[in-house]
């Protein structure tokens, strides 16, 4: 039985896998202690657990355990990484190389270092989203101290290519950040094939909990360090302090340890049902894939219907189905989304896409539900544009002086 | 962000989507917004010449339901108006009347401009000087 509403909405957040619920339950009640109480069971039973979780953690990225910071999220990984590598190399220079399509939390980051005298370069992506690697290697200079490139896109899921991107910057002595967030537990992510020296990644787009996230900093060739951004007890070997969240922990691990089992399998499913979607979409007329198709992720698709308004579309469906769009209604800022502006998509295009994002729960019905539900609300949306029916019209709507706004 | 029943309803079943024949002298067309802003509204009127009044009122509107909303109610009010009357109408009634929030202001100021953008093809058409508006304030 089709349930509503269908939440298609998975770069968001995921929902929690029951399993991981499960695995949580007794570090609220029973097991409650604080992981640094080192003189009483409680305390022994928590680090336990974060003992565990940490070697789970570690084994879904193919680091060693010791090189897990746990953080409360993606969000302060980007943050710990970025400022704590700048800090911590300033005598090395002061230089970052970023891209623009990067998530806020890198990008305003990155902002936040210019304002302290850092230098930062922002490169423009191809527009299929990916990176130019000659465009990189040529930003590079000798006070370059960091490369961070995310690892896949949240807007439009597209894979960067890290292992190109890693060999680039060792060959010139610089550091390597990605923000995983997007593709741990989707993908095969693999620190050292990689070549990845710091990684953020969250377990709330993975089946986890939310509240909690990781940064790996790699311990050997090289052995990297970070300046703590948080004064206090010294956790996580000084460089996160705070007492540990054992439970959304534990949660944290037990999600890796299922994303490792079931990736494969997870990915077969959803790339099948995202390419049923994709292509019935593109049935449409005047609809667009946005990004590339080779290099992405398997669950995600961007899609762009000319002519019609992205947030106006929404409203066709959003009580049945739950899915985002780069359309500026849709944030307070009236800007459509700088991620598909970058990829050189018209405004026009960017206010009119959707960003679909599968996960292990969806159904087939539910993209049967869905595929009908879009096709409906485009057809009649453009029944109603007076751009559709100028563009049916043969009028090129660039030689139209629109008014100022 | 909720939307107001009103709101939905005029996204569910606008009022009056469709085409004037924009050449006929009694119809004024108004043409506003811009893609790249993510909303255009087109509003048409038909005037009848000896009456001064508004016969029939065409929209087609490309934006999100608050701009829809908007544009549908605003050709329910011009029908049976006269232009005098038409050119009353203003955006904070249509923020009153839909519950728009403060973020969706600019999609009422666009129903008011489109209104008066479409009067102002009909003046200029039938001979008439084009009337100068203030810059509307929100925008």
């Amino acid at each position: 039985m089709l349930q509503l509403p269908i939440y298609l909405d998975n770069n968001a957040t995921t929902p929690m896998d029951p399993r991981v619920l499960e695995a949580m339950t007794p570090y609220f009640l029973n097991h409650f202690g604080n992981s640094a109480s080192r003189n009483h069971p409680f305390g022994w039973a928590a680090e336990e657990a974060v003992d565990y979780a940490r070697e789970q953690v570690a084994k879904l990225i193919g680091a060693d355990p010791k090189e897990i910071i746990f953080t409360s999220g993606a969000t302060e990984a980007d943050n710990l990484g970025i400022k704590g590598v700048y800090e911590m190399y300033a005598s090395k220079g002061n230089h970052i190389i970023t891209a623009t399509t990067e998530h806020k939390a890198v990008i305003d980051t990155c902002k936040h270092i210019e304002k302290l005298g850092g230098e930062v370069t922002y490169l423009q992506v191809e527009p299929d989203g990916l990176i130019d690697l000659v465009a990189l290697e040529a930003a590079i200079k000798p006070n370059t101290v960091l490369i961070s490139i995310m690892y896949a896109n949240n807007e439009i899921g597209t894979v960067m290519p890290m292992k190109e991107i890693s060999a680039i910057a060792r060959k010139h002595g610089v550091l390597v950040f990605t923000d995983g967030t997007q593709a741990v537990g989707k993908i095969p992510v693999d620190v050292n094939k990689d070549g990845i020296d710091l990684m953020a990644f969250t377990a709330h787009k993975m089946y986890g909990p939310k509240g909690v996230g990781a940064l790996y900093v790699r311990r050997k060739n090289p052995r990297v360090k970070v300046t703590a951004q948080m004064d206090g007890g010294g956790h996580e070997r000084g460089m996160r302090s705070g007492t540990l969240n054992v439970p959304g922990i534990v949660g944290f691990g037990k999600a890796c340890e299922l994303c490792m089992l079931e990736m494969e399998s997870d990915a077969a499913r959803t790339s099948k049902l995202r390419d049923k979607l994709q292509a019935a979409l593109l049935q449409i007329e005047e609809s667009y894939v946005n990004g590339s198709r080779e290099h992405r992720l398997p669950h995600v698709a961007n899609i762009s219907f000319k002519h019609v308004e992205g947030e106006g579309l929404l409203m066709g469906f959003n009580k049945n189905i739950a899915l985002s769009s780069g359309s500026a209604c849709t944030s307070a800022s009236l800007e459509p989304s700088y991620v598909l502006k970058a990829l050189g998509l018209g405004d026009d295009l960017a206010h009119s896409s959707l960003r679909f994002g599968l996960s292990r729960f969806t159904t087939e019905e539910e993209i049967d539900y869905t595929i009908k539900s879009i096709t409906d609300t485009v057809l009649k949306l453009r029944e109603m544009s007076p751009l559709w029916e100028m563009y049916k019209e043969g009028i090129d709507l660039d030689s139209i002086e629109w008014a100022a706004h | 962000m909720a939307y107001s029943e009103k709101v939905i309803d005029h996204y569910q079943n606008p009022k009056n989507v469709g085409t004037l024949d924009k050449a006929s002298k009694n119809v004024g067309t108004g043409l506003v917004g811009a893609p790249e802003c993510g909303d255009v509204m087109r509003l048409q009127i038909e005037v009848n010449h000896d009456t001064g009044m508004i016969t029939d009122a065409k929209f087609k509107t490309f934006g999100c339901g608050s701009a829809i909303a908007s544009s549908s109610l605003a050709t329910e009010w011009l029908k049976g108006k006269s232009v005098d009357e038409a050119l009353k109408i203003d955006n904070m009634t249509i923020v009153e009347e839909l519950n728009l929030p403060p973020v969706k202001i600019h999609c009422s100021v666009l129903a008011e401009d489109a209104i008066k953008a479409a009067i102002n093809d009909y003046r200029e058409k039938n001979g008439m000087e084009k009337i100068k508006f203030e810059e509307s304030v929100i925008h």
